[in-house]
């Protein structure tokens, strides 16, 4: 109804015109690995946009990181380059990235960069610069809780990744609620994995849940595991077939 | 270069006008005892050395000041800066002395007379009081300048005569222009032979010998010589008498390229400034071209008529020769500068440094215009570092060790590593290392069934995690072999996870019982 009326409908096109399209993917989209993750996002997440990615509460900052790093890899491939800038005040309340660790989750230590900014300013500045740099997939921003990161700010890092097509993967502290000019909002929580025999942890299992998505896509929850070996998520093990007891001697035949 | 009222001079700088007999004073051997003294309490006959109570009942109007060699050294280190005008390559002779090899430069001075008397001025004005000697080779000219020759002293004139020199005088030859107004140039043989520094007895024992002078001893076969007063009296009486050249260390290795502009009025103007150091940046680029080769570190380098120095270095992760590229990083140097450049009443000399280079060869863009990826990802490195600091742009290394903590670190991006092998876990496993240190690990209650079995439930960061999960522990001993009393204590690592489904890596400090009576629990990493 609204559209019909000419002057608004004008006036609307002309917005069109005037800013690009943030985050539709004409960039492209990297698949996740997982059909029934990839269909709810329509073909996967957005490349050349930034992406806010959230822990549920404190304790899962390390989740979220990880997380993080996942999509990275998914974006990057096997050679791409990714930049992780993070302040100082992060690193030391969330931890220092650990390279045999990244290869634990199927990252290559020499694709990722650790630039370590000391204050959020720094970081920002040192992440539009990143942005605009074509050698590289991805950037991982972990910034404080900050007001500097308002929605000029974000809509500035959009545009700079827009332009070159890096995608940007932005790892807010806390429940940020913060207007943002982001493709996509996640918020992650760590969740139990499936045991391997003798009780030991298994792969990592991340409870996701999409807030917000620009591409249209409605909000939803899922499990997902990480399979390090393929660098793609994939159904949790429960949730597959269970094979039989037979299968299983055969299998371990 | 030798400075022999160094610390006097310093003292003066800071208080003008307070005239001695003064001493400075450092306890030594049980006693205050004087480390070096001024000129009027030189003059009263007071030495080094000497007891501060002797020296007082000679002098009761001795001024006693407590040395701080440090202040000297750092005054030293001022002095050497200043002449890195003159020569890329300055050696400390500490503690008070200087040596410039100044091989090829003198030309830039209009000749060796001219880079002297520049020299002598610069630091006359400055307030020290010195005595130079040139030669041909380093020992040689140190020799000379410390013992022998006239002091060159503030608020008297300069004369190129004043200065020692041993070099032969060849008619008709250009440079020899300083030594034909030199008329009795103190010869290296003339000099006694305290000059070869070997210490009182054995000088008292050359002069029993009637052996006065190097020239006495340039004579006499050597072999006597080593058998009576050592083997390394031989080797300094060869170095003396030039037969023997040994180079000096520089403070900085010299550059592989200079540029230099010097200026007849100083120039103050930030423009100005740029400009010129763009023109460096071009004229050092056209050189590296035509070498074949790029810089990998600049050092620019700018002389203020008052004799401070400011010097900027930026560093590149691969070789360039593109001015423009040049003076982007230098921007971003110059801008983080915690003090901003002062150009006080204006730069006289600024000189670029290629102390760095490498091969580099000519370069085609692509025809689609648009740059190489891996080249705008190290434009991108340098700058970052250049604004933040090489330490805060890292990449991940791998050592060769079995502690966590050294296994896995990161160094500098520009630095090279080591490739290492790959240590692939097998396909099927889940990760087992974090992917987020702790960095010191953090100490955290542990609730066990046993002591030395696995966590049932630990308390970190005010939350109390029920253990659901384990793996361990994977037995980590401490590296024994590096310490000389095998210390150490064996680490017991578990991976957990908790009911909420969060997963940490967390250790036992010590083996129960046989290490440590009550172990402590420690949380070292975090995984996804």
């Amino acid at each position: 109804m609204i559209d019909s009326h000419p002057p608004l409908a004008r006036l609307k096109r002309q917005i069109e015109a005037l800013s690009p399209p943030l985050g539709d993917g004409h960039r492209g989209r990297a698949s996740l690995g997982l059909s029934a993750l990839d269909a709810r996002l329509g073909g996967g997440i957005a490349k050349g946009a930034v992406h806010e990615v959230l822990p549920c509460t404190a304790e899962d900052g390390a989740s979220a990181a990880a997380f993080a790093l996942m999509l990275a890899a998914r974006i990057s491939g096997p050679a791409g380059k990714i930049l992780w800038i993070a302040t100082d005040a992060q690193l030391r309340r969330g931890g220092q990235p650990y390279g045999p660790g990244l290869r634990g989750l199927g990252l290559d230590p020499d694709q990722l960069i650790l630039v370590t900014a000391p204050d959020d300013l720094a970081c920002l500045k040192a992440a539009s610069d990143s942005l605009a740099c074509a050698g590289l997939a991805a950037v991982i921003i972990e910034a404080g809780e900050t007001k500097r990161l308002d929605l000029t700010a974000s809509r500035r890092l959009a545009l700079a990744a827009e332009r070159s097509g890096v995608t940007a993967l932005l790892l807010r502290p806390g429940e940020s609620v913060i207007a943002s000019a982001a493709a996509s909002r996640w918020q992650v929580a760590s969740a139990p994995s499936v045991l391997l025999p003798g009780q030991a942890p298994g792969h990592p299992m991340l409870s996701l849940s999409l807030v917000r998505h620009r591409g249209g896509a409605r909000p939803f929850d899922m499990m997902v595991e990480w399979n390090n070996d393929d660098r793609s998520f994939c159904e949790p093990t429960l949730l597959r077939g269970v094979s039989s007891p037979v299968e299983r001697r055969q299998l371990a035949a | 270069m030798f400075l022999p009222l160094l610390s006097a001079d310093n003292w003066l700088r800071e208080h003008p006008r307070q005239l001695g007999p003064r001493a400075f004073v450092d306890r030594a051997q049980g006693a205050m005892r004087i480390i070096a003294v001024d000129e009027i309490a030189e003059a009263l006959g007071l030495t080094p050395g000497m007891a501060l109570a002797d020296a007082r009942a000679r002098v009761p109007e001795l001024d006693s000041v407590p040395y701080d060699p440090q202040a000297d050294a750092q005054l030293l280190d001022r002095l050497a800066d200043a002449c890195d005008r003159f020569t890329p390559s300055v050696a400390l002779d500490s503690p008070d002395g200087l040596i410039l090899d100044i091989t090829g430069c003198a030309h830039l001075w209009d000749g060796e007379s001219g880079l002297v008397t520049a020299l002598a001025t610069l630091l006359v004005r400055q307030g020290m009081t010195l005595r130079l000697a040139l030669a041909d080779t380093p020992d040689q000219a140190r020799a000379l300048a410390r013992h022998g020759g006239e002091l060159l002293r503030a608020g008297r004139r300069i004369r190129p005569s004043q200065i020692n020199d041993v070099r032969p005088v060849y008619d008709g030859v250009g440079t020899g222009d300083m030594l034909t107004q030199n008329p009795e140039p103190m010869g290296i043989e003339a000099l006694s032979v305290r000059a070869l520094g070997l210490g009182e007895d054995r000088t008292t024992a050359l002069h029993r010998a009637g052996l006065v002078t190097l020239g006495d001893l340039a004579t006499r076969p050597r072999a006597p010589l080593a058998a009576r007063f050592g083997a390394d009296a031989v080797t300094r009486l060869a170095r003396l008498l030039g037969e023997e050249d040994v180079r000096i260390t520089p403070r900085r290795t010299p550059p592989a390229l200079t540029c230099a502009r010097r200026f007849a009025e100083p120039v103050a103007r930030t423009d100005f400034i740029h400009a010129a150091l763009h023109a460096l940046a071009a004229d050092a680029g056209a050189e590296l071209a035509r070498r074949g080769q790029g810089g990998r570190v600049f050092a620019v380098q700018l002389f203020r008529s008052d004799g401070a120095r400011h010097r900027l270095q930026i560093e590149t992760g691969q070789a360039t020769r593109d001015p423009d590229l040049v003076m982007r990083l230098l921007g971003e140097r110059i801008e983080t500068l915690s003090d901003p450049l002062d150009p006080g009443f204006g730069y006289d000399l600024i000189r670029l440094d290629i102390a760095v280079a490498e091969p580099l060869a000519a370069t085609q863009p692509g025809l689609d215009g648009r740059g190489d990826g891996a080249q705008a990802l190290s434009l991108l490195t340098d700058r970052l570092s250049v604004r933040l600091g090489a330490g805060r742009v890292r990449r991940f290394a791998a050592g060769d060790s079995h502690i966590p903590e050294c296994a896995g670190f990161t160094v500098p991006a520009g630095r090279p590593v080591l490739p290492l092998a790959e240590h692939a876990a097998p396909a099927g496993e889940p990760p087992l290392r974090p992917v987020r240190m702790l960095d010191p690990p953090q100490i955290v209650d542990v609730i066990a069934e046993v002591p030395d079995g696995p966590p049932r439930r630990f308390r970190w960061r005010r939350q109390t995690h029920d253990i659901t999960a384990f793996e361990g522990p994977e037995r980590i001993a401490a590296e024994w072999w590096k310490r000389r009393d095998g210390a150490g204590l064996t680490r017991d690592y578990y991976r957990v996870e908790d009911s909420a489904g969060r997963r940490f890596w967390m250790f036992r400090h010590g083996l129960y019982g046989a290490e440590k009576t009550s172990p402590d629990w420690y949380l070292h990493g975090l995984f996804g």
